[in-house]
């Protein structure tokens, strides 16, 4: 395997970055929206309401922005770095 | 009778040629120096900024089977149909946690596929082997399910036929344009075409989401009607709210959809072609947009149930497609050039995902198929050709399925797709994390994981469709023995299995001290990015017997 030599070259700037976002405590976060869509009894009723649509229903699609807002952040704060 | 939706037909056709006509075009756009390239026919010369890779993963996963699919589960059986829309958020997150490192050890390896990937960073070509045939199994049926999209929009505009030739002959020819086109631009065409047809879908749903609830006493309205119709049937699994049955099945499907859908080889291939990892990162942002799109056509289902919708009859006799409840929905309440317009947009949404998967599953034959067994000096202009032609191939598989065998058997595959391409999960995603699997392991893995998906599905029966097997993804926990009425999704079940065995069968080959194979990535390759130095192609095939002594001491995890 004589092409990966690790001695080859050094990292580049851009890959020690990228390791730097990678590691950033920031990306816990996204375990928010991974969990909260699947518990279920968090949103499985009928009321109350909102614009005719039931719990169950409008707070699935408040977790859509929910799921927008949380990889925004993380995005934004681990891009910062480095 | 097609004459009474002649309106239709024809905004419905000149829409579709207008489209085709785009992917021909599509080869001049972002026109490389060399076209014969798999690197730009199978995957638009890696380059894709941020808008583009966002209608071409936007058109890729949410296909138009969703849009027919997803509305009909509603229509069905209720609360449980709208998974998709959790499966749908959860998928964003877990692709910028993992797929950003697949992307970045793809860069630096020029990794096409999947499969590529696992030959590189486990040294086995036959788990690569393994991993190529599960995504192009996996990838067929999700193929001729695109037809059964389009074929529900035919059959509402009376477009049909006695015979089975007369009735498929329509969608023959969009295939066999489709497949010239592809052929053609590659992955440049259901790039271009994804934005005629997401645009024409964002339309059409904003429209229906406020006309419909206008028309039918708004969404209040349209909810109790759904109410009122589930708790009228005598089946104990709809409603318009989850009961205590089937909340595990709901919670699991929900995961264990959102892990197949980023293992599929087209998801990747969409990932893989973005320009670098600040692309990834800002898509899995800005993507949701279409689950909030998914979510309220979902709901379209339940005013299908308040306008008092009708699915056709099925191919046998006694049954019906409930794939064509939203079509009939459209064609009952919007006029009728207006439903021509969203006929086309779930004709033309078939599209986009149906030559982005079939350029997928050509590129996995071309790379870890015919370059590893058949022809192992394989320029790269023979690599594209034959990709070019096994897309074809491809095509005309899907297209025999459909043609050839009851389109249920088309669902019931790409039922068991989802439960089978989940299997490739410990080589491939936990593969980016770790390398501590050995690959003998991953193989056992994978074998027990898919007999136990296999004969999940095979027990379960349908008493709707009067079925004894492959009835559905819902497995019920008694069969295991336990005393309860719950279900849990088949590949949830089976992808754990998987991952006991190939943990318990690693261990027993490490204290054995069986070989393993050499890694060829390096912990760095994980993090790089756009202008990053490629590691050159290798020279010859990596060893797979005998790896040398240093290499077989486990590797360092990352």
């Amino acid at each position: 395997m004589s092409d990966l030599d690790p001695a080859a070259a050094p990292p580049a700037a851009a890959t020690r970055r990228a390791r730097a976002r990678d590691h950033s405590p920031w990306n816990w976060l996204l375990f928010v929206p991974i969990l909260v869509p699947l518990i279920t009894p968090l949103f499985n009723f009928d009321t109350p309401r909102l614009l005719g649509f039931p719990g169950f229903y409008w707070l699935q699609l408040a977790f859509i922005v929910l799921g927008v807002g949380t990889t925004t952040l993380v995005y934004r704060m681990t891009k910062r770095k480095g | 009778m097609w004459q009474d939706h002649l309106t239709e037909i024809i905004i419905f056709t000149v829409l579709f040629l207008a489209v085709s006509g785009v992917g021909f075009v599509a080869a001049r756009w972002r026109r490389p120096d060399n076209m014969l390239h798999l690197d730009e026919w199978g995957l638009g010369g890696r380059s894709f900024g941020g808008w583009i890779t966002w209608f071409l993963i936007g058109g890729d996963l949410y296909t138009a089977y969703t849009f027919v699919a997803v509305p009909a589960l509603l229509f069905g059986a209720g609360a449980a149909g709208f998974f998709a829309v959790p499966y749908t958020i959860i998928i964003y997150p877990l692709v910028f946690l993992v797929l950003v490192r697949l992307w970045s050890v793809s860069h630096r390896h020029s990794f096409v596929t999947p499969a590529d990937f696992v030959r590189a960073r486990f040294g086995s070509p036959t788990l690569a082997l393994i991993i190529a045939i599960t995504g192009i199994v996996a990838t067929m049926p999700y193929i001729a399910l695109q037809l059964v999209g389009i074929e529900a929009v035919l059959k509402t505009m009376g477009v049909t036929g006695e015979s089975a030739i007369a009735r498929h002959l329509p969608i023959i020819v969009a295939f066999a344009i489709l497949a010239a086109y592809t052929y053609q631009s590659g992955l440049r065409a259901p790039a271009l075409i994804a934005f005629v047809k997401d645009t024409l879908i964002y339309v059409v749903i904003l429209v229906a989401i406020f006309y419909l609830p206008y028309k039918l006493g708004g969404w209040g309205a349209i909810f109790d009607a759904a109410d009122a119709k589930f708790k009228a049937t005598p089946a104990p699994g709809d409603g318009i709210l989850l009961n205590g049955n089937n909340q595990w099945q709901y919670i699991t499907l929900a995961f264990g959809s959102a892990l197949a859908l980023f293992l599929y080889p087209h998801s990747l291939t969409g990932v893989l072609a973005s320009r670098n990892r600040g692309v990834i990162k800002r898509n899995m942002s800005a993507l949701p947009a279409y689950s909030l799109l998914l979510g309220l056509i979902a709901l379209l289902g339940y005013a299908a149930i308040a306008a008092g919708v009708k699915p056709l009859p099925g191919t046998k006799a006694g049954s019906v497609d409930s794939n064509t409840v939203v079509p009939l929905l459209f064609d009952s309440q919007f006029p009728s050039w207006f439903a021509g317009i969203a006929f086309a947009a779930v004709g033309i949404g078939a599209l986009v995902p149906a030559a982005i998967m079939s350029i997928a599953a050509a590129n996995l034959f071309t790379r870890n198929i015919y370059k590893e067994y058949l022809r192992r000096d394989a320029s790269p202009a023979q690599e594209a050709n034959v990709s070019k032609i096994a897309s074809l191939v491809v095509k005309v598989g899907a297209v025999a399925c459909i043609v050839f065998l009851d389109p249920q058997f088309s669902i019931d595959l790409q039922l068991i797709g989802g439960v089978i391409i989940l299997q490739t999960l410990p080589a491939v995603a936990l593969g980016l994390y770790t390398r501590w699997f050995h690959r003998g392991a991953l193989v056992t893995g994978w074998v027990a994981g898919m007999g136990l998906g296999m004969w999940m599905l095979y027990v379960i029966p349908n008493a709707a469709t009067k079925r004894a097997h492959f009835g559905g993804s819902a497995f019920p926990l008694a069969k295991f023995g336990f005393d309860t009425q719950a279900t849990v999704y088949v590949g949830f079940v089976a992808v754990l299995v998987n991952l006991v065995v190939a943990a318990l069968v690693t261990l027993a080959l490490r204290a054995g001290n069986v070989p393993d194979g050499p890694d060829g990535t390096r912990p760095d390759d994980y993090f790089a990015d756009e202008g990053d130095a490629r590691v050159p192609a290798q020279a010859g095939p990596a060893p797979e017997e005998e790896a040398p002594a240093d290499d077989t001491q486990p590797a360092p995890k990352v």
